[in-house]
C-alpha cells in the first residue's frame, strides 16, 4: 500500500479511538456539574456520592483521552508534514489556543476535582468542576474551529506557490467564525452531552436492574434522562441545520450523504439504502424530492448531483460515506424514541419497572458512540479529496521523508498499544462499576473492608 | 517587520516557545524524573506515597507539552513539520511512553495484589526513562543539527539521530530529571523515605555531573559550533556558571535539609541548560551543518505577521491564566504526602 493510504489509515484509527473519549468527559462534565450543583443547593449526601462516583469515572476517561490525545496533536507534523507548512499559520494557532485556553484549564483543575475533596472548601471544589467542564466545552471550541476551516476556509489568503504555498490569515474574526463552525460546534457539543448522559443512564440502569444503590441510582439516572430528552431532541434541529450548510458550502459532500448523482433532477431522501457508483444509482426506501425539501422548502427543486463535479474532486467511496451518514441519522432518531418513551413512562410513575427498557439502556451507551463516529467519518470522508476544502489535496499533504515502512511500523504499534489500552480500559471501568459509590448503607461492604485490611494507611 | 518592545515579533516568539520548553521541562522533569527512579523505591508504602506525590499534578504537567507543540506548529510550521516527520521513529517511541506512563500511573491502584502492584511499578519507571531518553535524544539532535534537503526537510536516514553526542545528551537528561525528581520527592515526604530519598539525590547529582562533564568535552572537541555564541559573547558565559553554582548548591542544601532551595537549584539547571542550548542555536532552530543554506531559522520558518501578532495576544492574556491557576493547585496541595481515601 501506498504512504497516503496508510497515512489516512493511520490517522482515521487513531482519531477514531481517541473521538470515543474526549465527547465522554463533556458530557460527564455536564453531568457532574449539575450533580454537584443540587449537593450544594440541597445539602443531600446523595448527590455528593454520585459526584464523587462519577469524577472517578471521569478521570479514568479523561486520562485516556488525554493520552490519545497528545498522538493526535503530533501527528500532523510526523505524517502531514506539507499539511502543516500549508495550514500552520491558521490549523496552528487554533490549537495553540485550545493548549493554553482549554487544555490547561481543564488538567489544572481536575487535581483538585480528584484529590481536592478535603483541601478545599465544597464551594471551590464545585469552582473547580465548573472550570473542568468549560475547559472541555473550550476544547471543542477550538478543535471544531479548527476543523471547520478546513471544510469552509475564509479569512485567510494563499502565499507561495508549489510546495511553499501556504495559507495565511488576513481576518482572525472570519477565519474564527467561517460559514460551517458555529453550526459544526453546536452539533459536536450535542453529540458529547448525550454521550455523556447515555454513559450515566446505561450505567444506573444496569444497578436499577442489578438492585443495587438504588437510592443514588434513581435519582442520577432521571438527572440524565433529563438532559438526554433535552439535547437528543435538539439534536435533530441542530444537525439538520448541520446539513442545510453541507448543501450550501460543500455540495459534493451532500450529494455523497444521500448517493444523489443527476443535478437535474430532485433529490429524495432515503431511509435506508445502497449506493452503486459504477452504475450511478441508489436503491432504497426513500421519500421522494425530500433532500430537495430539506435544502429550498420546495419538494421539486433540482440538487447538485456528484455528476456536476470533475472525476478527480468528488469523494470517492460514496456508498461509505452514505451509510456512515444514514447509520447517524437512524441513531440519532432511536435516541429520540428512547428517551421519549422513557420520560412517559416517568410521568405514569413506572419507569423503573420495566426492566426491559432498563436492559435496553444498558446498551444504549453504544448510540451516541456511533452517532459521533458516523458522523465524523461522514464530515471526514465528504470532504475528500480534499483535506482543506478546494485549497489542497489530500495526496499532496503528506510529509515527504516519511516512508511506507515506518507508518506501517507506527500503524502497527498503535493498533496494538490502543487494543491493550482499550481492554483495560473497559476492565478498570467495569470495576469502577462493580464497586460502585461509596454510599453510606455499605460501609462494611466486602470491598470496602478488603481495601482496608490491604491498605493499613487508609484505616486511619 | 513587526516589533513589540523593539523585539521583532518571530523573535518574541522564539522566546515564548522557549520559556514554554523550559517550562515543560521543569514541571514534567520532576514527575518523570520521580518515575525514573521509581524503582530505587523498595517497599509498597514508599512507592504509593511517590505515585502520589505526582498524582495531582502530572496530568498538569503534561499540557506544557501540548502548549509547546500548538505553540511550534502554529509559529514555526516549517520547523513543526520537519522537526516531527524526521523525529518519525523516536517521537512515536516517545508518544507510546506517554500512554503507557499515563495508564501505569491510573491502573497501579486499582488491584492489591503484589504481581500487579509490581508490573505496574516498572511500566511506570522503564517509560519515564524512555520519555527522558527520547527527549535528551531529541534535543541533543537539534542542537547538533541535521541535515536538511532545500525544502526544509530532513533528508537523512533515522538511525543519524542515535549518534554518540545525542546519546550522551539523552543520558544526561535522565540523570538532570532523576535529580530533579529525587528533590521533589524530598520535599514531598517523611522519615525514612525522606532519608532514603536524601542519599538518592547525592547520588543523582553525581551522576548528573558526570554526564554532563563528558558532554561538554564531546562538544568542545568535536562540535565546536555550539560554543561558538559564547566565544563571540564572553558575556554568555555567565550562564554556565549560574549552572554550576546552582549544582553546587544542591548537596548543600541536602545536607541543611532545605529541599525547597535545593528543588530551586534544579529548576534552574534545567532552564540554564535549556537557555545555553537555545543561545547557540539561535538564529537557526534546525541547523543543517552539510548545507547552512537549508537550515530552517526563526524568520524562514515563522508563521505570517498577523499570526504572530494574534499568537503573542494569546500568549499575554494566557499565561497569566494558566500561571494562576497553576499555582493554585501547587499551593492547594502543598506540603507532605498525606494518604486518605482519595488517593491513588
Amino acid at each position: 500500500m501506498d504512504v497516503e493510504v496508510l497515512a489516512r489509515i493511520q490517522f482515521a484509527f487513531t482519531i477514531a479511538f481517541h473521538y470515543i473519549y474526549p465527547p465522554l468527559s463533556i458530557g460527564l462534565g455536564l453531568i457532574m456539574m449539575i450533580m454537584e450543583g443540587l449537593y450544594l443547593k440541597t445539602g443531600d449526601k446523595r448527590y455528593e456520592q454520585m459526584t464523587r462516583f462519577w469524577i472517578r469515572i471521569f478521570a479514568l476517561i479523561f486520562g485516556i483521552g488525554v493520552a490519545t490525545g497528545i498522538i493526535m496533536e503530533f501527528e500532523f507534523g510526523t505524517n502531514w508534514a506539507t499539511y502543516s507548512k500549508y495550514v500552520g499559520d491558521i490549523f496552528g494557532s487554533a490549537l495553540a489556543a485550545e493548549g493554553i485556553f482549554a487544555f490547561a484549564l481543564e488538567s489544572g483543575f481536575l487535581g483538585i476535582l480528584l484529590f481536592g475533596w478535603n483541601r478545599v472548601s465544597p464551594a471551590i471544589h464545585f469552582f473547580a468542576t465548573i472550570m473542568v467542564f468549560l475547559g472541555s466545552m473550550f476544547s471543542a471550541i477550538w478543535i471544531v474551529v479548527a476543523n471547520s476551516w478546513q471544510q469552509t476556509p475564509a479569512g485567510f489568503h494563499i502565499v507561495g506557490e508549489g510546495m511553499k504555498a501556504r495559507a495565511e490569515i488576513t481576518d482572525f474574526h472570519a477565519m474564527l467564525y467561517n460559514p460551517s463552525s458555529i453550526d459544526r460546534m453546536l452539533h459536536v457539543w450535542i453529540g458529547a452531552f448525550l454521550a455523556g448522559a447515555f454513559l450515566v443512564l446505561s450505567i444506573n440502569a444496569w444497578y436499577i436492574i442489578k438492585n443495587k444503590y438504588l437510592s443514588i441510582a434513581k435519582p442520577a439516572f432521571k438527572i440524565a434522562l433529563v438532559v438526554a430528552t433535552v439535547f437528543s431532541v435538539s439534536q435533530l434541529f441542530v444537525g439538520s441545520k448541520s446539513a442545510e450548510g453541507v448543501a450550501r458550502n460543500q455540495p459534493a459532500k451532500l450529494a455523497a450523504m444521500e448517493g444523489h448523482f443527476d443535478s437535474s433532477a430532485k433529490a429524495p431522501m432515503y431511509v435506508i439504502g445502497w449506493v452503486n457508483k459504477q452504475k450511478q444509482e441508489t436503491r432504497g426506501l426513500n421519500i421522494p424530492g425530500g433532500l430537495s425539501f430539506l435544502i429550498s422548502g420546495d419538494f421539486n427543486t433540482p440538487v447538485k448531483g456528484l455528476n456536476s463535479f470533475k472525476k478527480d474532486e468528488q469523494p470517492s467511496q460514496v456508498n461509505a460515506i452514505f451509510q456512515f451518514y444514514h447509520i447517524m441519522i437512524a441513531t440519532g432518531i432511536s435516541m429520540i424514541a428512547l428517551t421519549l418513551l422513557a420520560c412517559w413512562y416517568w410521568k405514569k410513575g413506572t419507569l423503573f419497572n420495566k426492566k426491559w427498557l432498563m436492559y435496553v439502556f444498558v446498551w444504549s451507551v453504544l448510540l451516541p458512540q456511533i452517532a459521533n463516529e458516523c458522523g465524523w467519518f461522514t464530515a471526514e470522508m465528504g470532504r475528500q479529496p480534499w483535506v482543506v476544502y478546494g485549497l489542497l489535496k489530500t495526496s499532496d499533504a503528506l510529509s515527504k521523508t516519511v516512508t511506507a515502512n515506518q507508518v506501517v511500523f507506527s500503524l502497527i504499534l498503535f493498533a496494538v498499544v490502543y487494543a491493550f489500552l482499550l481492554l483495560l480500559f473497559l476492565f478498570l471501568l467495569n470495576r469502577k462499576i462493580q464497586h460502585g459509590p461509596e454510599t453510606a448503607e455499605d460501609e462494611d461492604d466486602e470491598v470496602h473492608t478488603h481495601t482496608k485490611r490491604d491498605n493499613p494507611i487508609l484505616s486511619h | 517587520m513587526e516589533t513589540f518592545l523593539g523585539i521583532d515579533y518571530n523573535i518574541w516568539w522564539f522566546l515564548v516557545f522557549g520559556a514554554v520548553i523550559s517550562g515543560y521541562a521543569i514541571l514534567d522533569g520532576f514527575d518523570l524524573g520521580a518515575g525514573a527512579l521509581h524503582l530505587f523505591l523498595k517497599k509498597e508504602q514508599s512507592r504509593r506515597i511517590a505515585i502520589n506525590a505526582i498524582g495531582p499534578m502530572f496530568d498538569g504537567n503534561e499540557v506544557w507539552l501540548v502548549i509547546g507543540g500548538g505553540a511550534l506548529f502554529a509559529g514555526f510550521p516549517v520547523a513543526y513539520a520537519a522537526i516531527f516527520s524526521a523525529f518519525y521513529i523516536p517521537f512515536m517511541i516517545f508518544l507510546v511512553g506517554i500512554i503507557f506512563r499515563a495508564v501505569s500511573i491510573e491502573f497501579r491502584s486499582k488491584e492489591p495484589m503484589l504481581w500487579w502492584r509490581t508490573a505496574w511499578d516498572i511500566a511506570y519507571c522503564v517509560s519515564s526513562i524512555v520519555i527522558a531518553l527520547t527527549l535528551g535524544l531529541m534535543l541533543g539532535n537539534i542542537a547538533m543539527g541535521m541535515p536538511l534537503n532545500a525544502d526544509h526537510e530532513f533528508s537523512g536516514n533515522w538511525l543519524y539521530f542515535f549518534n554518540p553526542f545525542a546519546i550522551l545528551i539523552a543520558i544526561t537528561t535522565l540523570a538532570l530529571f532523576m535529580l530533579h525528581g529525587a528533590i521533589y520527592l524530598g520535599m514531598k515526604t517523611e522519615n525514612r523515605l525522606y532519608t532514603k530519598l536524601t542519599i538518592l539525590a547525592k547520588n543523582f547529582t553525581i551522576f548528573f555531573v558526570i554526564s554532563f562533564a563528558l558532554s561538554t568535552f564531546y562538544t568542545l572537541l568535536y562540535i565546536p559550533h555550539l560554543s561558538d555564541a559564547i566565544k563571540t559573547n564572553p558575556v554568555l558565559f555567565t550562564l554556565p556558571l549560574i549552572m554550576t553554582l546552582a549544582i553546587a548548591n544542591i548537596p548543600r542544601c541536602l545536607k541543611k535539609r532545605n529541599f525547597r532551595v535545593a528543588f530551586l537549584s534544579s529548576s534552574i539547571t534545567i532552564a540554564a541548560l535549556l537557555i545555553l542550548v537555545a543561545v547557540e542555536v539561535f538564529p537557526y532552530l534546525v541547523y543543517s551543518p552539510q548545507f547552512p543554506l537549508n537550515s530552517i531559522t526563526v524568520q524562514n520558518a515563522a508563521a505570517s505577521h498577523k499570526t504572530m501578532g494574534i499568537l503573542l495576544t494569546i500568549a499575554l492574556i494566557g499565561t497569566p491564566l494558566v500561571l494562576l491557576y497553576t499555582s493554585f493547585v501547587f499551593w492547594t496541595f502543598k506540603g507532605k504526602v498525606k494518604l486518605d481515601e482519595m488517593s491513588l
